[in-house]
């Protein structure tokens, strides 16, 4: 399992970069994870979205879906689209140091 | 007198009546159950009445035909629930009290949450499986449809019988050719997932199946909503894929009332512990089968299985005492493959699909992950285990807890 210093922290990533500590995120590995996949600056509706999948995730144990974060965080999916483009499930989990989502089975 | 109160009689509801009515005391419980629908439904077999193979008959019966003497049977519609009162209001004012309430109200397509999924369209154009009445309408539609582009398409997840849609794939092939239209027709099969099943061993086998039978895979296409007019689906990445006749598997979600009740999650699903459906909020309510957000399929088999492990427990919670039995998430699905095969996965919460032989190592007869004339048989016989053996109660040879013995690593 690879090991990397971002933002002057040592963080475990798996094979697709994505982090397997949540714990070991902080608010600037969040700015240099969404820096790699071209989200710069990180704005306020970013930052809304990442806190919601945080406290989300210490309550539930699981990244929250697309459906999850729209319902709860007041952040429309049109919207999510914009803010992290392309697969906007996997970049947010990405950016806030959570698995990415499991989309059930 | 103790209350016990099940709501919803469908197959997780039916099933909890039979095993529990002979392991509490009746001078101690009364046991009441209500639906809304006087019809017991073999959703099951809603997958092939499209194709002639199944009516409406085979997949009807009359729901008291399966509530055991000795529990109350209410028909009716279930209108509020009042946790903090522990009362149930049905519509027409009636009420009904509980000391400890099992909450099996399924979950259900709901077309509404997809914008352009209405009007003149809905029947003609766009249709579904997962109602009798959807079912019916497109086996209509399919015996005189000319051809053209068909496209299946999964709204959201999670969905019941999350192999459903493929096996309508795989059938909707067979049945084309069978009737000499196949090269009139192209398949396309669309998901919001980035492959065609949530576990990757079971996705290449299924994608090597998609692939010989010539059906085009569309993955990460999440639907924003249907623009009928064009006959097309457009999702929110902007891309648009243009159909001439539409199945779907629209939005599922739990019943309204849970939601009403502030006991639901996004799709009103049911928080619960995972190993025993104690609800995270109330000690005693308690929810199985595809009304409870659980972290492994919607399916009958997993209703069954975790009913199990409930009847089992509730004997002794309602003493003080501990709940021994912890569910494992235990799933196991045929997959109907079109031309009399099929294919069988059982899997659970930590264990995804793996090919082997079940239930018994080496032997079988059923073969995991693999297209065999035995598992459709399986399949086919499984109709007659469900009303005769399943919803009763009776024994049925297949454990609830999954077995790595036969599975192949
Ligand atoms: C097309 C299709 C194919 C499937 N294939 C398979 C398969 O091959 N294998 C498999 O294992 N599973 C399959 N399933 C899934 C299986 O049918 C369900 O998982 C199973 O029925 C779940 O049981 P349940 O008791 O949780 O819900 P249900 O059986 O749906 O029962 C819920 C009950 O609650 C009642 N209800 C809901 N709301 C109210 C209310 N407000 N008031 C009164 N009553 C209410 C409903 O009338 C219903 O009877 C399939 C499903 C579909 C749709």
């Amino acid at each position: 399992m690879p090991i990397a210093t971002i933002a002057g922290r040592e963080v475990s990533l798996n094979d697709e970069g994505f982090m397997t500590d949540p714990a070991q995120w902080t608010e600037e590995i969040a700015t240099f994870l969404a820096g790699q996949i071209g989200i710069d600056p990180l704005t306020d509706e970013h930052w809304k979205v990442i806190r919601f999948l945080r406290s989300d995730y210490t309550e539930q144990g699981e990244t929250a879906t697309l459906r999850r974060v729209s319902t709860l965080a007041g952040v429309d999916t049109k919207a999510l689209y914009t803010l992290f483009p392309g697969k906007p499930a996997r970049k947010m989990a990405y950016v806030a140091g959570l698995p990415k989502p499991k989309g059930c089975v | 007198m103790k209350r016990l109160l099940v709501l919803g009689a469908g197959t997780a509801g039916t099933v909890v009546v039979n095993k529990l009515r002979p392991r509490l005391d009746p001078a101690e419980w009364h046991i009441t159950v209500v639906d809304q629908d006087a019809c017991h439904h073999y959703q099951a077999g809603y997958l092939f009445i499209p194709f002639g193979i199944y009516r409406r008959r085979d997949v009807e019966r009359p729901r008291r035909d399966f509530i055991p003497a000795g529990v109350e049977m209410i028909l009716g519609q279930i209108e509020e629930i009042d946790p903090e009162r522990q009362r149930v209001a049905l519509a027409g004012g009636r009420h009904l009290d509980y000391d400890y309430l099992v909450i099996a109200t399924g979950t259900r397509p709901v077309p509404a949450q997809t914008p352009g999924y209405d009007g003149d369209a809905v029947g003609d154009s766009i249709h579904q499986f997962y109602t009798a009445d959807g079912a019916v309408a497109l086996y209509e539609r399919l015996k005189s449809w000319e051809g053209g582009r068909m496209v299946v398409n999964i709204m959201e997840f999670p969905f019941k019988c999350p192999v459903a849609p493929l096996e309508f794939t795989f059938l909707a092939d067979w049945w084309f050719r069978e009737h000499g239209r196949r090269d009139k027709v192209e398949l396309v099969f669309a998901t919001p997932m980035s492959e065609v099943f949530t576990k990757p061993v079971a996705a290449s086998h299924l994608t090597g199946v998609l692939e010989a039978k010539e059906i085009r895979v569309e993955t990460d296409l999440y639907v924003e909503r249907i623009d009928a007019d064009a006959g097309a689906l457009v999702a929110y990445d902007g891309r648009e894929l243009p159909y001439d006749l539409l199945v779907t598997v629209p939005v599922n979600m739990g019943a309204e009332v849970v939601a009403r009740a502030g006991l639901g999650d996004e799709l009103n699903h049911v928080p619960v512990d995972k190993g025993t459906f104690l609800s995270t909020r109330y000690p005693n309510i308690f929810a199985l089968g595809d009304a409870a957000a659980l972290p492994t399929s919607k399916a009958g088999s997993v209703a069954h299985f975790s009913v199990e492990v409930f009847a089992d427990n509730f004997p002794r919670y309602v003493e003080g005492l501990e709940m021994l039995e912890r569910f494992d998430g235990h799933a196991n699905c045929f997959i109907e493959s079109g031309f009399g095969k099929g294919l069988l996965i059982d899997f659970n919460y930590d264990t995804e699909p793996l090919p082997g032989k079940y239930p018994l190592p080496g032997i079988g007869p059923f073969s995991l992950l693999q297209e065999t004339v035995t598992n459709h048989w399986g399949k086919m016989m499984f109709r007659w285990v469900y009303w005769n053996l399943l919803l009763r109660g009776r024994e049925i040879p297949l454990p609830a807890e999954m077995s790595m013995y036969g599975k192949e690593r």
